[in-house]
């Protein structure tokens, strides 16, 4: 009877979990991860359709509708669901456009700057030495300058749009692609599947892009999310100080500069883009930060 | 160790003069510095007279000589828009930064150290899910934005702060509150981290063992390890605030060094904006020196590096 019951219980030979299985389910049962995905995906949506959604032109100024209130204030209309601003906007409209504005520049420059720091990082943390010391030492320059004070006197200069924001936040904000490449690759430099390649004679641009590179992925993708994060920021910065993305292209930024002479009165009209802005990058925080966790080997439970 | 000073000092200082170099090549190479300053409705002839009086007709690197010469014995030169020279508009309008700066920091660290130390004693207890909380929202936060929030609610609403200025200690509370804020939750979590490290090892279990009140192992022990670190991050942290204090000032119109960049960019007053940008970065260079020294004095492994 024991022995029957040894055989019944024996464990079958499973068929292995694929991999992005396993991962799928370690990331739904990340808290963090699984709303910051929402929030992201949500507001995605919105700014991909946001011609069909937008209850009004963004663009289109109504002066006899100035400044009316949201649709929860005894003063608003159903018309405009979250008010209109100065020039009788509807504030609804403006902020979907804005969705688009703020995660575009999000991306061009999540990309830009992933180029510039990766590129750095990997050469630097690859080949050690001379090149190490040249990379360390920009590194270090770029951290010393305050990127919102060389932003802004660059912007004013060149003249503020969205090209140059987009242009100048790349240029600034490789610093961490850079940091965190450089690390990573100094620690698989020595892997024995690199020595492997060097050995069947693989080149060095093969190794590094088709060995290394792969094995970067998840480090890049974590810093990418929270650049990307960083950028929205400083271009909402650049745009309420007047050097960002110029009037009347909606930015959340750019509103709340408008809205600020009217803060007093009226609050909802800078409570409203400041708080889609807050949302907005901390979702994408959040899903840089469950990424790191759930992609970290040892914060596998 | 000596060694390790000397040559971070060194490279500090390669690193200013780069940065001198690269901010000077910024603003010359962007843009047409002489159609700037004439303004736009000048003439081509106003253009070129100003180009000729500011001396910009000269080759750049000549230029850049000439200004970095004076620049080492701390002459900027004399501002367009002023009757002052550089230096005297700096000297006016280092200390409101600074004492923010100061405030703002001292703010930060109050808040983050015991709220890290709670985090870390009472691990994934409310104490510490609220703390990470707090971070998560702060870091989420445009700056400007809460600036403004705060002046709503304290300024506005309840009427308890000035709105703007910078005349009295009241007027500072608000905008180092903005300023701090950012800088809080990097601080908590190293503070978090560095305790729930040094809680974990040997000698603590030795004083807990020892029958130390744990009170006492908490303050006199642990912390005092973990602390060190954090000291060195806050001194980075405010060579980062100084640098952002440029929003916060905007905001709150507080006559600082960055409201002073802020004003002179829109100016086209470019000696200034150059002396300020140095300015910054030779304070994050040298706080960063301080943090480097300070984590070097604790780990001795970071020398050789």
């Amino acid at each position: 009877m024991s022995s029957t019951h040894l055989i019944m219980s024996a464990p079958l030979p499973l068929p292995p979990i694929p991999a992005w299985r396993r991962g799928l389910r370690r990331s739904l049962g990340h808290r963090g991860l699984v709303l910051g995905s929402v929030i992201l995906g949500l507001i995605a949506l919105a700014a991909l359709f946001a011609p069909w959604l937008a209850p009004h032109d963004p663009y289109a100024q109504e002066v006899t509708q100035r400044m009316i209130p949201p649709a929860w204030y005894a003063k608003g209309s159903w018309e405009h669901l979250l008010g209109t601003d100065k020039l009788g906007r509807d504030y609804l409209s403006r902020l979907l456009y804005g969705a688009r504005v703020s995660l575009f520049i999000g991306l061009a420059t999540a990309l830009i700057s992933g180029l510039i720091g990766t590129t750095m990082g990997v050469l630097a943390g690859y080949y050690g030495g001379r090149v190490d010391a040249v990379v360390s030492y920009i590194i270090t320059t770029r951290l010393a300058l305050p990127v919102v004070l060389v932003a802004l006197a660059t912007a004013a200069l060149v003249g503020g749009s969205l090209k140059v924001v987009i242009a100048l936040l790349g240029l600034l904000l490789w610093d961490r692609f850079a940091i965190v490449t450089r690390s990573a690759t100094q620690q698989l430099r020595d892997a024995e599947f690199i020595a492997a390649a060097k050995a069947l004679g693989a080149s060095t641009p093969y190794i590094l892009l088709r060995e290394l590179l792969p094995n970067l992925m998840s480090a890049l993708t974590v810093v990418a999310t929270l650049e990307m994060a960083h950028a929205i920021l400083l271009e909402a910065t650049l745009s309420f100080l007047g050097l960002g993305v110029q009037p009347p292209m909606p930015s959340w930024g750019l509103m709340v500069a408008e809205g600020k002479a009217y803060m007093f009165f009226q609050p909802w009209v800078i409570v409203i883009p400041g708080v889609v802005l807050a949302v907005l990058v901390l979702g994408i925080n959040l899903v840089g930060d469950g990424l790191r966790d759930v992609t970290a080997p040892d914060g596998r439970n | 160790m000596l060694t390790y000073i000397v040559r971070r000092l060194l490279v500090g200082l390669s690193v200013m003069l780069t940065v001198a170099v690269v901010s000077f090549m910024l603003l010359h190479l962007s843009g047409d510095l002489a159609t700037a300053i004439a303004g736009p409705e000048s003439t081509a002839a106003d253009v070129e007279k100003v180009r000729v009086q500011y001396g910009l007709d000269r080759p750049i690197t000549l230029q850049f000589a000439d200004w970095l010469g004076a620049a080492v014995q701390l002459d900027f030169g004399r501002s367009f828009y002023f009757q002052n020279t550089v230096m005297e508009l700096i000297g006016e309008r280092l200390p409101v930064t600074l004492k923010l700066g100061g405030v703002a920091l001292l703010l930060a660290v109050i808040v983050a150290i015991p709220l890290g130390v709670l985090a870390a004693i009472y691990r994934d207890s409310w104490v510490d899910r609220l703390s990470l909380l707090v971070a998560v929202v702060g870091q989420a936060m445009p700056n400007f934005w809460f600036a403004l929030s705060l002046i709503l609610v304290f300024s506005v609403g309840l009427k308890w702060l000035p709105v703007a200025g910078n005349t009295s200690w009241q007027n500072f509370v608000l905008p180092a509150i903005a300023l701090g804020y950012y800088a809080m939750p990097s601080l908590m979590r190293l503070t978090r981290a560095g305790m729930l490290d040094v809680l974990g090892s040997d000698y603590i279990r030795t004083a807990r063992a020892k029958g130390l009140s744990p009170a006492r192992v908490v303050f006199k022990h642990a912390l005092r390890n973990a602390i060190i670190p954090v000291m060195a991050l806050a001194a980075v942290e405010l060579g980062f605030m100084l640098g952002g204090s440029v929003v916060i000032e905007s905001v709150y119109s507080m006559q600082g060094l960055g409201q002073l960049a802020w004003d002179s960019i829109s100016r086209n007053d470019y000696p200034v904006v150059q002396a300020v940008v140095l300015i910054i970065a030779v304070f994050y260079i040298g706080l960063t020196f301080v943090a480097d020294v300070l984590n070097a004095a604790l780990d001795p492994r970071m020398r050789t590096r």
